[in-house]
């Protein structure tokens, strides 16, 4: 039996629902098609959305009756808010997020660095957006209702799972009692202390830090704008770090490292969270205003990850996979890329157009994004939060410099998170002019958005499949890649043609015509009349060539069939 | 290589340990590390720096 709370989690902003249990007093056989996915939060709703855009029926396990507590991850990236916008929620996240652009590094109270990081007008979604956990989650659980091909199974505990060759048991607890669920493909989403990785005791590779750190939410009347606040070495607080963010509905997040003489307990006592709250109010003048605790929470910054992503039928994604250091905002947006690498690649197995082991290269491409991303969420920990008294040493002389010297303050900018380009893909394009193209939009990288003049985006019409791009004047195409294109589909492979018109003339043979013009060709896709990507349905590029070449499309596809499972290299 | 000349050095010298005097005892290793980011930044040279780092941890017992 598991017994979830049935009373609605304390928010100040947030209203929770709690939800029905599901239970089920026969054994569950769900049929090949239907993929399950245990953990609803935002990488598991995102994974089943994405799949269910794809075709495939989900069964989403929750062991909680409701939605998750307190604000968590918060930031999400331009790229986070891209897959978002594919699983049809973006919308309904931006109507309440907060976008910013901004960071400021605060010392001594003058700005050491303030930093800007890059848009473009061709860009849908502010570089970083401020939003709940909770909301988040609300919204993609109101995507999910609007979705026949997911069905969310409230306060179902997975306790134990059997592998067979075909299949996965799970053993499911629910306030009823237990019934088994017996799925052809399992997606652990069951977040960073993973119960499905513990029973099966694998072992993470990479680096926990010390010192702990508080997050603590309060609302108050703040009359800052959306920038994030680093405040270093405060007086109050001397050699620590406090980090001010802006969220929706007057709430902010205070966020400060633990001295390492302190419990979590004790540093979560509601007088040392208001003393800590106070001082910061304090040193920036702001101690007159009310203020109300939302929600608090202690965290410390690991980077660690699994080497191998798909354990036969039971795959990891989000923090199930991996742990990652928040600083850079690098938690749940790599679960969202995770999300959408593996959402095709299963789906590509489920429908049967590809063989099982394209799954190895879900393991390929996002343990290398993993172990990119601990290699640079290192550098940022070891700033914010120096790890030996060496490195402290230089944290604090180069916060002494930096007032009068401007050579320093560039090491006051963390790396945010980044999307990882897949240039060592086994899935790439071995037939293709990639050695011969720009190597900006080299194979593995993100096909670059385009806005187009009705003020739609390219992204858009390119998520979930696969799509031949081709660029294109006088309306012509080749006529053997319309025909090569017809062939991959009639091998039920989702891909699509879509002519890029530089001068306006549409071909009439393709899927889709968009008109752009020879600026857009050569500065967003570095390319010429006549050259061609083929796209990933999450955007990656797959394969380019300068002109069309024959068979080379097919030969791509055939690649898939050869990944060799199991560890990346 | 050439050397810096003997006067310039004793100036070195001097003011180094003066300054070194001045400052409290507890604030001497941050102004030791702050004058080796300054000393590197005006080299413009990260793997000559490493030499200096790697020629100054050899200590003679």
């Amino acid at each position: 039996m598991h017994f979830p709370a049935t009373q609605p989690r304390k928010s100040l902003y947030y209203q929770y629902q709690v939800f029905p249990h599901f239970h089920s007093q026969e054994p569950v056989i769900t049929d090949a098609e239907t993929v399950t996915v245990v953990g609803a939060g935002p990488i598991g709703m995102t994974t089943a959305l994405l799949l269910a855009k794809q075709g495939v029926k989900v069964i989403l396990l929750s062991s909680e009756l409701q939605l998750s507590e307190g604000s968590r991850a918060l930031v999400y990236t331009k790229r986070s808010m891209e897959i978002l916008h594919a699983v049809g929620a973006a919308e309904k996240i931006m109507s309440k997020a907060l976008p910013w652009t901004h960071g400021n590094s605060i010392y001594k109270g003058q700005v050491a660095f303030r930093m800007e990081s890059p848009t473009s007008e061709h860009d849908q979604y502010a570089p970083l957006n401020n939003l709940q956990q909770n909301w988040l989650e609300h919204f993609l659980l109101e995507t999910i209702h609007e979705n026949d091909n997911i069905e969310v199974r409230w306060g179902n505990n997975v306790v134990n799972h059997v592998q067979q060759d075909d299949q996965v048991t799970l053993t499911v607890h629910t306030p009823e009692g237990e019934y088994q669920h017996t799925s052809k493909w399992v997606v652990a989403a069951d977040g960073g202390r993973s119960p499905i990785r513990e029973r099966m005791k694998l072992r993470m590779e990479g680096a926990s830090y010390e010192g702990r750190f508080v997050i603590a939410d309060i609302r108050i009347k703040l009359d800052y704008p959306t920038e994030r606040l680093a405040y270093f070495s405060p007086d109050w607080n001397p050699g620590n770090t406090i980090l001010m963010h802006r969220e929706p509905d007057s709430i902010w997040r205070f966020d400060y490292q633990l001295d390492s003489t302190v419990t979590p307990e004790e540093a979560l006592k509601p007088e040392n969270l208001h003393k800590a709250v106070q001082d910061q109010l304090k040193m920036i003048g702001q101690d007159h205003l009310e203020w109300e605790m939302d929600w608090s929470t202690v965290y410390s910054a690991r980077a660690l990850t699994l080497d191998n992503y798909v354990q036969n039928r039971i795959i990891f994604v989000g923090d199930a996979a991996h742990l990652l250091p928040i600083f850079g905002v690098r938690g749940a947006n790599t679960g969202f890329q995770d999300a959408q690498d593996l959402s095709w690649k299963l789906a590509a197995a489920v429908k049967g157009w590809a063989a099982e082991s394209i799954l190895g290269s879900y393991t390929f491409d996002r343990v290398g994004a993993a172990r990119e991303i601990i290699a640079e969420a290192g550098k940022s920990t070891r700033f914010m939060a120096p790890p030996t008294d060496g490195y402290k040493l230089l944290r604090d002389a180069v916060l002494s410099l930096s007032l009068e010297h401007e050579f320093v303050r560039p090491l006051y900018h963390w790396r945010t998170s980044r999307p990882h380009a897949y240039t060592h893909s086994p899935l790439n394009s071995q037939f293709d002019d990639n050695a011969q193209m720009s190597e900006q939009t080299e194979n593995g990288a993100l096909i670059p958005n385009i806005k187009f003049a009705d003020g739609s985006y390219l992204y858009s019409y390119i998520s979930g499949r696969f799509s031949v791009l081709a660029i294109t004047e006088n309306g012509q195409l080749p006529q053997a890649l319309v025909h090569e294109v017809e062939q991959l589909k009639a091998k039920d492979i989702p891909v699509q043609l879509i002519a890029l018109n530089i001068d306006g003339q549409k071909v009439e043979a393709a899927d889709r015509n968009l008109a752009i013009n020879t600026d857009i060709a050569q500065q967003r896709l570095l390319a010429q009349s006549g050259a061609i990507y083929l796209v990933r349905p999450g955007h990656h590029i797959n394969g380019r060539w300068l002109n069309y070449r024959e068979n080379a499309l097919t030969q791509t596809f055939e690649q898939f069939a050869n990944v060799e499972n199991g560890v990346a290299a | 290589m050439s050397l810096i000349a003997i006067d310039d050095l004793e100036k070195v010298y001097d003011h180094l340990a003066e300054s070194l005097d001045s400052i409290p005892a507890e604030k001497r290793e941050l102004f030791l590390v702050k004058l080796a980011l300054l000393s590197a930044n005006q080299l413009q040279d990260g793997s000559v720096f490493q030499q200096l780092i790697n020629q100054a941890k050899v200590f003679e017992d």
